[in-house]
């Protein structure tokens, strides 16, 4: 079957986005960087918009400072502003951080920010400024999220910084994984603990393991990790002790620090590898370039086949094979898959969110069986059609329609046509899945219609394994609703 | 923590009188630069109410300052999000960037309910030019028209407002001249608001420039009288949780008639035509106070201040509105609607207020519901020991009598005042000179509001525009049983171990207005300060360290 070309009108206005504003991507990058407060430097309204939107996805406490623009500061500039926000945020919390994030007001009038900065550093020492260029009418979130990472790693990793050969003698990995859930993130914390925590076998009968006494396993291979960001616990903590001017947990910036001294760096996202070759940079590009650190790039690790390609290089980076732990889930994953294979085989399924989670989503999909008929996007980098072409078989890819750029109000007239089966993505969607009377299973940000958000695991054998039962549970009850008997066996 | 209040540390929920206020503030104080603190010293004050009704000079309506996390919102928010968000058939189209939009999209949680399913309503939609780095370079004004035009083909409503953000008064885009070419162009109403985000102080102003907007554009457009009795506006209603439901079902009972309602379940033509209604009842006295004056000089409507927030204030409201119309099958219908709702407020009052009695509460929100909710608290027995608005002026705190000395400064200078004069056409007295001069000997008091720090104790701590800082400071210090405010502080507060309600959005809940919402807001609150949840913060062995040490046969 070819994919249909469905015409669909073009439109100038937008009518219920499918992205939101590039700042809010910075400010969540902020709260995943231990003792950071995120500052927009435009007008008081940004922070308080972004704040509501974070803290209904996560249901914690998001602090965001701004630099309060009135009307004389959008005619003069908004230098004394923003200098006075920094010092008031540092003698508040003193903070480790302050990230500075843009506007579209800041932007359009051209606040030279770098030069309101200077100086600025020595005299909030010693909290460290970092800034972000993220006017709101370029690109979405995902933009600004990738663009704070960025920063932060080009602030802390001056090129000055000497790297030599001997302190490169343990492993370490930079851990760059994109906008992803705070169950995700504490995954991968856990891979990446497990992975460092293997023990090779060791001949116990060499002479050294008889004179020392070495039983059969040697020590963990110890090898470390900094992921960046995580804001897993701070964006999910317990009820505090004691009052937190701000709370506990993210990438401690020392370890940032040290991230020019990795053996290696992975990073998440095949759009952004893209947009990586064709000139822009990203975090692990930047200490490719600069300290020659290695770059492993891979799509964000969702599905088993995405998963693999993760596991074979984490093995590959830290020459450690796959924790036992691991091939367990994978097994229990795929005899799920053969076992709910008639659930789901040939379902057909719209797709939307950030480009990249689309991809990943599209690709896991896919390999279950069921057709992502329309795969769309509120991002326009361009590369959203390559990145599907590269990751779905092409069997597949001939029944997917594919839209970069698109709102919801676009792919509900789009989608109708298409007689998707279910709807997944971000709680953003709940308008179009009501409107076609089909489920919708909520995956990504934001998710504010529903408890738990932040705890949906997607990544890693275990995530596809909690994705797929979810899946396959939201088409039986669908069924179920549906019937006129009610079966009760499925 | 400074050693002056060192002794606060071990005070228990309830033991707050133990507290020095002045204290407290000199706290919150401590960690700002002289300036901030300065300034800052003028927005929290010590309640103090003197023999002629005069309480502290609040600094409030002035600009936070930068890097102090503030709970308020913009211009925008105000404009858009509060005051023409709850109306359904208007299509808004934000001309911006597409975050404005996006954060303003069916976020709040007023209600509607459309006549019939073929009505329009256009709340489902986020409208947006979603405008890109060419159109900040080359202006937006022809992607706006387009937009406009688009919309007009496809839903043909009955009028288009635009909405501008931040970039769009920078770059000099006029939204007035394409709502007038396009509302010459399509024969609909189009009308555009300056609402930018930099604009004035809070939401406070964008409020402002609405109610402008809809008093210059829309009100007087439809000059057909309704027939029916006694005809009241509702203004500074905005039916979160459909409260304004609740509010209608009781006026209905009442026979009293709503002409429009300013803006919680509002429609167009109900703006158009509200300048026919007899009284204007205001419910927020801050987001529109200035609108009844304004429908007062034109077209000679008289206003009063009402509160439906409380089961007594529900009674004491529709009383007074009764007592304006002043005819005794009005008076006795209010009365035996009064009859009938009470007892189950008071079955529940009172079995409520047995579990809540001596509890405090603190809030912090709005331009008026710090106030109003009070009344709902005291009915249970519970204090307010603490409150503040978000983005209310000082005539809210100290009361309309202080409003000739309100200093204009340069951020409420930007903001359009109406010249307003008398419409010799539609202007029509509601009372003679004689009635009203009757009403006032009565002591019925026409646009009257004394403000919320004269309801509230002595020594109570009045914070203006609190800052999520000092909200957490202050949680520190007082443990209150309860803290109202938004999502922003929410989280906060709850992992303080502190319930917490939501008063702007109700926590989805509602409605509270009313004496069905009463009864709500009171079970609610049983339900909050009274919750088993809080008693597993501790785990056994956090407070009995020896169990995790034993074995179980030691």
């Amino acid at each position: 079957m070819m994919p249909k070309k469905i015409k669909t009108k073009p439109y100038t206005a937008t009518r219920n986005a499918c992205k939101m504003c590039t700042p809010l991507g910075a400010a969540l990058v902020f709260h995943g960087i231990e003792g950071t407060i995120p500052l927009l430097h435009g007008s008081q309204g940004c922070s308080t918009y972004m704040r509501r939107y974070l803290i209904s996805h996560f249901r914690e406490p998001v602090d965001i400072a701004s630099s309060n623009f009135s009307e004389d500061t959008a005619i003069f500039g908004g230098g004394d502003n923003l200098r006075l926000a920094i010092e008031n945020v540092a003698r508040q919390y003193t903070p480790e951080m302050i990230g500075i994030a843009t506007t579209c007001l800041s932007e359009t009038i051209g606040d030279d920010v770098p030069m309101i900065l200077d100086g600025m550093d020595k005299k909030v020492d010693p909290t460290i400024l970092v800034h972000v260029s993220t006017p709101s009418y370029t690109g979405t979130h995902v933009d600004g999220f990738h663009g704070a990472v960025h920063a932060v790693v080009e602030r802390c990793n001056p090129v000055t910084e000497k790297t030599t050969d001997a302190l490169k003698t343990r492993k370490k990995i930079n851990v760059f994984p994109g906008m992803l859930s705070n169950e995700d993130i504490r995954h991968l914390k856990e891979i990446f603990t497990d992975f460092s925590d293997v023990r090779t076998p060791i001949d116990t009968q060499s002479p050294d393991a008889i004179k020392n006494g070495i039983d059969s396993y040697a020590m963990g291979n110890n090898t470390e990790f900094t992921i960046l960001p995580d804001y897993s616990e701070r964006l999910e903590g317990p009820s505090w002790e004691d009052y937190q001017a701000i709370q506990k947990g993210g990438t401690p910036v020392r370890e940032i620090k040290a991230m020019n001294r990795a053996t290696a760096s992975m990073e998440f996202g095949s759009i952004l590898a893209s947009t990586v070759d064709q000139g822009e940079k990203s975090a692990g590009s930047l200490l490719k370039e600069r300290f020659d650190i290695p770059l492993a790039s891979l799509g964000i690790p969702v599905g088993v086949k995405a998963t693999d390609l993760f596991f074979e290089r984490l093995e590959e980076l830290t020459a450690t094979p796959i924790p036992e732990k691991y091939k367990k889930q994978r097994g229990r994953l795929i005899d799920a898959y053969v076992d709910g294979n008639k659930y789901v085989s040939r379902q057909r399924a719209v797709v939307y969110g950030e480009e990249d989670f689309v991809v990943a989503i599209a690709g896991f999909l896919a390999e279950v069986g069921i057709i992502p008929v329309l795969c769309a996007s509120g991002g326009k980098s361009g590369f959203l059609q390559k990145a599907l072409e590269e990751i779905l078989p092409k069997n597949i890819l001939e029944q997917v329609t594919v839209h970069p750029g698109m709102d919801f109000t676009r792919m509900e007239q789009t989608a109708g046509a298409l007689e998707p089966d279910f709807v997944i993505g971000n709680s953003k969607g709940y308008t179009l899945s009501r409107h076609l009377n089909i489920p919708l299973v909520r995956v990504g940000f934001p998710i504010h219609d529903r408890i738990g958000g932040p705890r949906i695991l997607h990544i890693g054998y275990k995530g596809a394994q909690e994705l797929f039962d979810t899946i396959v549970n939201t088409l039986l009850q669908r069924r179920q609703d549906t019937s006129k008997t009610g079966y009760a066996y499925m | 923590m400074s050693d002056t209040i060192k002794d606060t540390k071990t005070i228990k929920p309830g033991g707050v009188d133990t507290l020095d206020p002045e204290k407290i503030k000199k706290e919150l104080l401590s960690r700002y630069p002289a300036k901030v603190a300065r300034k800052r010293s003028n927005q929290i004050m010590v309640n103090k109410k003197d023999d002629t009704g005069k309480t502290p000079v609040m600094g409030a309506n002035v600009r936070t300052v930068p890097g102090i996390i503030t709970q308020r919102g913009c211009s925008y928010a105000g404009c858009k999000g509060v005051i023409l968000g709850p109306t359904r058939d208007i299509v808004n189209i934000t001309h911006g960037p597409i975050g404005c939009g996006f954060y303003s999209w069916l976020t709040r949680r007023n209600q509607t309910r459309t006549a019939s399913d073929a009505d329009d309503n256009y709340m489902p939609y986020c409208f947006s030019t979603d405008m890109q780095d060419e159109d900040i370079v080359f202006g937006g004004e022809k992607k706006l028209k387009a937009a406009v035009q688009e919309a007009y083909d496809i839903f043909k409503p009955k009028a288009i407002s635009i909405f501008s953000t931040c970039p769009v008064g920078l770059i000099g885009d006029d939204v007035h001249a394409v709502a007038s070419e396009m509302k010459e162009k399509l024969g609909i109403n189009v009308f555009g608001f300056s609402c930018e985000g930099y604009k004035g102080v809070s939401q406070s102003a964008g409020h402002h420039i609405a109610n402008n907007g809809i008093f210059k554009n829309v009100v007087g457009k439809d000059d057909s009288i309704k027939e029916a009795d006694y005809k009241i506006n509702l203004l500074g209603e905005y039916n979160i949780g459909g409260d304004g439901f609740e509010i209608d079902r009781i006026l209905d009972d009442c026979g009293i008639s709503v002409v429009s309602t300013y803006s919680g379940n509002s429609t167009y033509d109900q703006f158009a035509n509200s300048h026919t209604a007899d009284l204007n009842t205001v419910m927020c006295h801050r987001s529109i106070n200035y609108v009844a004056d304004m429908m007062e000089i034109k077209y000679g409507i008289p206003w009063i201040k009402i509160n439906f927030i409380g089961g007594n204030s529900t009674a004491k409201s529709l009383r007074k509105i009764a007592e304006y119309f002043g005819e005794e099958a009005l008076i006795q219908r209010v009365e035996a609607v009064i009859e009938a709702e009470m007892p189950e407020v008071e079955r529940v009052r009172l079995a409520v207020k047995k579990r809540c009695e001596g509890k405090v509460a603190m809030i912090f929100v709005g331009g008026s519901r710090a106030h109003h909710y009070q009344d709902l608290f005291n009915e249970i027995g519970m204090r307010t020991i603490s409150a503040g608005y978000e983005f209310a002026h000082r005539d809210d705190y100290e009361g309309r009598r202080v409003i000739p000395d309100i200093k204009i400064d340069a951020d409420s200078r930007n903001i359009e005042e109406l010249k307003i004069e008398k419409d010799d056409d539609k202007y029509r007295a509601r009372k003679t000179d004689a009635e009203i001069a009757a009403l006032k000997a009565k002591g019925f008091e026409f646009k009257d509001y004394k403000g919320m720090s004269i309801d509230m104790e002595n020594d109570a701590l009045l914070i203006d525009d609190i800052s999520q800082y000092e909200t957490e400071q202050l949680l520190k210090l007082y443990k209150p049983d309860l803290y109202c405010a938004g999502i922003k502080e929410k989280y906060a507060i709850q992992k303080s171990g502190i319930p917490m309600k939501q008063l702007h959005s109700y926590d989805s809940g509602g409605p509270y207005a009313g004496f069905k919402g009463a009864v709500n807001f009171y079970k609610e609150i049983d339900r909050l300060v009274n919750s088993k949840v809080w008693d597993y913060l501790e785990a056994p062995w956090q407070t009995n360290p020896e169990l995790s040490a034993k074995y179980g046969w030691e």
